[in-house]
C-alpha cells in the first residue's frame, strides 16, 4: 500500500471514531438527526459520481435506487422483521441488480437518452409502489422501531454511526475505482467510447460494473430511511429532489476526484439543513438548483478544480 | 364496449393535446439536438403566465397568443446562453448541458412555488365547465377547444417548417450544419431563431395545459415523460410523426385510465418511452 493509501485509511479511522465519540458525548439528538441527512448525501453523491463523474453517464434516477432501498427495508421489516444490517445488505443487493439492468440500457442509450430513461425508471417504480397495498400504497406506511442496540443510547445516534460507516465504505470503493485500472477505463469511456472500445477497454463490462456498484450504494443509503423517519411514503422516497441533489453535489464539489462529491455533499447538505430549518424546505431545492447552474456555467471543474487552480497559481509565483 | 369507445374518443382528443405540448420539444430536441429537459417546466411557466393574464379577464387562448413574443425572446436568450457556455466550448458539453437544464427545471418549479404556492390553479372562460353531448358520449368543451387549438398549432408549425424560407433553413441546420456554414449562412442565428419559435409555441401550449385541467408547479414531472415519449416515439424531428405519436400516447393513456384507474396513468408514458428507447431509439417514424 502506498503512503497515500495509509493516510486515507488513517483518516477514515479517525472519522469513524470521531463519529462514535460524538454519539457518546453530544447530548442534543437534533445534531445527529441533521447530520444523518448530510452523511446520507455523501453516500448518494459518491455513488452518483462513480457512474456520472468517471464514466460520463448522467443518471437522473438516483431517487429510484434510493426509494428501492427504502422499500426493500420496509418489505423485510414487514415480512421477516430482519435487523438493520441485513436490510442494508439486501437493499444493496437489489440496488446492484437494478443498476445492472440500467447498465444494460447503456448498450444502446447515451447522453440525454440514458438520462431520460433513468427518470422513466424512477416514475415507473414510484407508480408501482403507489399501487402496491402491501407496502402501504400512496398513503405510506408506519414503521415501529425495534429497541436500540447496545452500546448506543438512541436509535438516531445508531443510524448516524451506521451511515458514517456506509459513507466510508462508499468513499473507499470510489477511491479504489478512481486510482485503479477500472477508473482509467471509465475515464476512457467518458472521453471517447468508440476509441476506448477499439483500444481494448472492456467498455460493456466496466459500464455494467459501474452501474451496479453505484446502484448498490444508493440503495444501501436509502435502506435506513424507513427506520430514520419511522414512516415511508412513495412521493417522498422517490422524490426527484434526491436525484438533483445527488447530481448537483459531485458537480459542485468536482467530479474528477473522490474528494469532490464528499466536499459537495458536506457543504451543500449542511446549507440545505440550515435553510430548511431557518427558511423553508422549498428554498433548499432552489439553492441546489441555482448552485448547480452557477457551477456548471462558471466553474465546471467544481471546488476541487478551483482549489488546484489556486494551488498552481501560488506555486507558479 | 361503449366504455372502450369513449376511451378511444377521449384519447384522440387528449392525444392531439399531447402533440401540441410536445411540438416545441420536437424542434428544440429533435431538430436542434439541445438536451432540453426543462421543456415541460417552460410549459408550466406558460400555464402560470396564462393564469395571471386570465386574472385580468383575458381569455386563456388570447393570453397564450399574447405570451408568444415574450416566450420567443426568452427562448432566444436561453439558447444564446446555452450556446455560449456549452456548445461552443465543446468537450464535456453533453454532461454539463444536461445538468444545466436539470437545474433550470428545479429553479422554475421552486420559483413558481415561492411565488404562487403549491395550490392548484384554474382559468375561467365561457367554454370551461360545459360539455357537448353526442349520443351517449359526453365531450367536455374544454377538451374540444384544446383539441382544435392543438391541431391548428401543430399544423401551423409543420407548414412553417416546410413552406417558408426560415422554416426550411431550420430543417437544413438540423440535417447538416457544416454544409449550411459552407453556404455562407450562420447556423447559430438560425438555431437561435428556431429555439425561440419552439419556446413561443410552448408558451401557447402552456395555455392549453391550463385549459384542459388545473395546474400546479410540479406537474411538469409527469410531462417530462409525456413530451419525451411523444418526441422519441415520433422519431426525433418529425412533425406528422409527433401528431401520430401524441394520439398513440393519448389513446393508450386513456384506455389504461378507464381499465386500471388513474393511479397507473403516469406509468403509461414513461413505460412506453422506456420500451421505445430499449427497442427502437430512432422512433416509429425515425430517419
Amino acid at each position: 500500500m502506498t503512503a497515500r493509501g495509509y493516510r486515507f485509511w488513517i483518516g477514515a479511522a479517525i472519522v469513524l471514531s470521531a463519529a462514535c465519540v460524538a454519539a457518546a458525548v453530544v447530548k442534543n439528538e437534533y445534531y445527529f438527526y441533521a447530520a444523518y441527512v448530510v452523511i446520507q448525501f455523501v453516500v448518494l453523491a459518491t455513488a452518483w459520481n462513480i457512474l456520472g463523474g468517471y464514466a460520463g453517464y448522467v443518471n437522473f434516477g438516483s431517487s429510484a435506487f434510493f426509494g428501492v432501498g427504502a422499500y426493500i427495508a420496509v418489505m423485510l421489516i414487514k415480512w421477516l422483521n430482519l435487523p438493520l444490517g441485513l436490510q442494508i445488505i439486501a437493499a444493496a443487493a437489489v440496488g446492484g441488480t437494478l443498476g445492472f439492468g440500467v447498465g444494460l440500457l447503456t448498450l444502446r442509450l447515451r447522453g440525454i437518452f440514458f438520462s431520460i430513461a433513468t427518470v422513466a425508471i424512477t416514475i415507473i417504480l414510484e407508480t408501482a409502489v403507489i399501487n402496491w397495498r402491501f407496502v402501504g400504497g400512496a398513503t405510506g406506511i408506519q414503521i415501529l422501531r425495534p429497541p436500540v442496540m447496545e452500546p448506543f443510547e438512541s436509535y438516531t445516534k445508531m443510524l448516524f454511526v451506521c451511515m458514517v460507516l456506509l459513507a466510508i465504505i462508499a468513499v473507499a470503493i470510489a477511491r479504489h475505482i478512481e486510482t485503479s485500472w477500472i477508473g482509467r477505463g471509465l475515464r476512457a469511456i467518458r472521453d471517447n467510447e468508440e476509441a476506448a472500445e477499439c483500444t481494448g477497454v472492456p467498455t460493456l463490462k466496466l459500464k455494467l460494473a459501474a452501474c451496479a456498484i453505484s446502484g448498490a450504494l444508493m440503495s444501501a443509503a436509502g435502506a435506513p430511511l424507513a427506520m430514520y423517519q419511522s414512516f415511508v411514503e412513495p412521493a417522498s422516497a422517490f422524490n426527484l429532489t434526491y436525484s438533483v441533489s445527488a447530481l448537483a453535489m459531485p458537480i459542485i464539489g468536482g467530479t474528477s476526484h473522490w474528494l469532490g462529491p464528499v466536499l459537495g455533499a458536506l457543504l451543500l447538505g449542511s446549507v440545505q439543513q440550515i435553510v430548511t430549518v431557518t427558511v423553508s424546505s422549498e428554498l433548499n431545492v432552489l439553492v441546489v438548483g441555482v448552485l448547480l447552474v452557477v457551477f456548471v456555467v462558471a466553474a465546471p471543474q467544481g471546488l476541487v478544480g478551483l482549489f488546484t487552480k489556486v494551488k498552481d497559481k501560488v506555486k507558479g509565483n | 364496449m361503449d366504455l372502450l369507445l369513449d376511451a378511444v374518443i377521449f384519447g384522440l382528443l387528449l392525444g392531439c393535446f399531447y402533440a401540441a405540448v410536445s411540438v416545441g420539444l420536437t424542434v428544440a430536441f429533435g431538430l436542434l439536438d439541445v438536451p432540453h429537459i426543462a421543456h415541460p417546466a417552460f410549459l408550466v411557466l406558460g400555464a402560470y403566465c396564462t393564469w395571471l393574464l386570465n386574472g385580468y379577464g383575458l381569455d386563456p387562448i388570447v393570453a397564450g397568443i399574447v405570451l408568444m413574443p415574450a416566450f420567443m425572446a426568452l427562448g432566444m436568450a436561453v439558447y444564446r446562453f446555452y450556446y455560449e457556455t456549452f456548445e461552443r466550448r465543446g468537450s464535456d458539453a453533453g454532461l454539463r448541458g444536461l445538468a444545466f437544464f436539470f437545474g433550470v427545471v428545479f429553479i422554475i418549479e421552486v420559483g413558481l412555488i415561492l411565488l404562487f404556492g403549491v395550490d392548484q390553479r384554474l382559468v375561467e372562460a365561457a367554454y370551461i365547465g360545459k360539455s357537448l353531448d353526442i349520443g351517449d358520449t359526453r365531450l367536455p368543451l374544454r377538451m374540444l377547444v384544446a383539441f382544435a387549438m392543438a391541431l391548428i398549432l401543430t399544423a401551423g408549425l409543420a407548414l412553417y417548417l416546410s413552406k417558408t424560407f426560415t422554416g426550411r433553413a431550420i430543417k437544413a441546420v438540423a440535417q447538416d450544419e457544416t454544409a449550411l456554414r459552407l453556404m455562407g449562412a450562420n447556423p447559430v442565428r438560425i438555431k437561435q431563431w428556431a429555439f425561440g419559435i419552439a419556446t413561443a409555441v410552448t408558451g401557447l401550449a402552456g395555455a392549453l395545459l391550463i385549459i384542459i385541467g388545473p395546474v400546479e408547479p410540479t406537474i411538469d414531472r409527469v410531462y417530462i415523460g409525456r413530451t419525451f415519449c411523444v418526441v422519441v416515439l415520433a422519431g426525433l424531428g418529425s412533425m406528422s410523426g409527433t401528431l401520430l405519436a401524441g394520439i398513440i400516447l393519448g389513446i393508450s393513456e386513456s384506455i389504461v385510465l378507464t381499465m386500471l384507474g388513474a393511479s397507473w396513468a403516469p406509468a403509461v408514458s414513461f413505460g412506453l418511452l422506456l420500451v421505445m428507447l430499449g427497442i427502437r431509439p430512432q422512433g416509429l417514424f425515425g430517419r
